[in-house]
């Protein structure tokens, strides 16, 4: 399986993913530049955690518009597994892959600190190897990560299973105290309406390695890689689920 | 031609740095303060052939980049 890494102008978590999915999952990764065109040969996108931009004018307002994003959006309408973590979700929003805007943390502050998630959903490509219910624990690091959108979209998210991560304690509660950043209904993560594209503040690559105070976020990684293998057994048995 | 943006959050949508603006204010006891929103003033040079050619191109930029009108409204002067 292949990784691409979408590097935009002041991303800051590039390497950290490439290590992630290169040596610590063995799988196959590049980093993209975001002028290149024409993205070839890749099974999963990644838009990783940074600045890009600078967060000038609002973060991912100006990103969005880097030529590579025209490729990224046509390989998530093709179904293609596309994950944005912090930066890359905040990017999502602003391009229209996912919806609802990622605004100042309530309390102005930029927040770095490991935070507990509770695992609303299982049954996408991107959390499979997590049990119903599970809570993990992942670090956060962003001063942008209040999740709001308006209550028909709030409703249409929780009613079918989109809202995939939530702020919770350490027990499941996702309790307001649980909550670091004002997120409505304490969001943390949610995928499009295909399920092929999740937005996550929380960072993965930065939990998933003991020596880094938590694997956690391994699921999310071997669930993609899962969901890729599932998928090529299917396409060797003629059952093709996405082109 | 010069053109003045601001970029305001809609009603609802909750501004924690208007709100503590506001608790700076209320503590140097300016009391009659009831609410405050910060928003965004953007300046732009034109040159465009007419005015009503270009209302109609910054609306379209602030459409697509310099709002986001999920959370934000925006209003235009053409000088």
């Amino acid at each position: 399986m292949k990784f691409g890494i979408i590097v935009f102008p002041g991303s800051n978590c590039d390497h950290d993913c490439y290590h992630a999915v290169k040596h610590v999952f063995s799988q196959k990764a590049d980093y993209v530049w975001h002028k290149d065109t024409g993205l070839k040969g890749f099974d999963c996108l990644i838009l990783p955690g940074g600045f890009s931009y600078g967060d000038y004018l609002r973060t991912g307002a100006i990103a969005r518009f880097s030529p590579v994003m025209n490729e990224v959006v046509s390989f998530a309408k093709k179904g293609g597994l596309v994950l944005g973590i912090c930066n890359g979700f905040q990017i999502l929003t602003e391009a229209g892959l996912l919806p609802g805007v990622l605004m100042r943390n309530r309390d102005l502050k930029f927040i770095c600190k490991q935070t507990y998630l509770r695992v609303e959903n299982n049954r996408t490509a991107f959390t499979s190897s997590y049990g119903e219910g599970s809570v993990v624990k992942i670090p956060i690091a962003h001063a942008d990560g209040n999740y709001y959108a308006d209550p028909d979209t709030i409703t249409a998210l929780e009613d079918n299973g989109r809202v995939v991560l939530r702020y919770s304690t350490s027990d499941g509660q996702a309790a307001p105290e649980a909550n670091p950043n004002g997120s409505l209904n304490n969001i943390a993560g949610i995928t499009n309406e295909a399920g092929n594209v999740l937005g996550m503040m929380p960072h993965p690559e930065r939990a998933a390695e003991a020596e880094l105070g938590s694997t956690d976020g391994r699921g999310v990684f071997e669930s993609i890689i899962h969901a890729f293998s599932d998928c090529c057994k299917d396409h060797r048995h003629g059952h093709k689920t996405h082109s | 031609m010069k053109a003045k943006v601001y970029v305001t959050l809609k009603k609802g949508v909750l501004d924690p740095q208007g709100k503590a603006v506001m608790g700076a204010l209320k503590s140097m006891k300016f009391d009659e303060v009831k609410d405050v929103r910060v928003g965004k003033f953007m300046e732009l040079e034109l040159n465009g052939a007419s005015k009503a050619d270009e209302e109609k191109r910054l609306k379209e930029m602030c459409e697509r980049l310099l709002a986001n009108t999920v959370i934000e409204n925006y209003r235009i002067e053409i000088e």
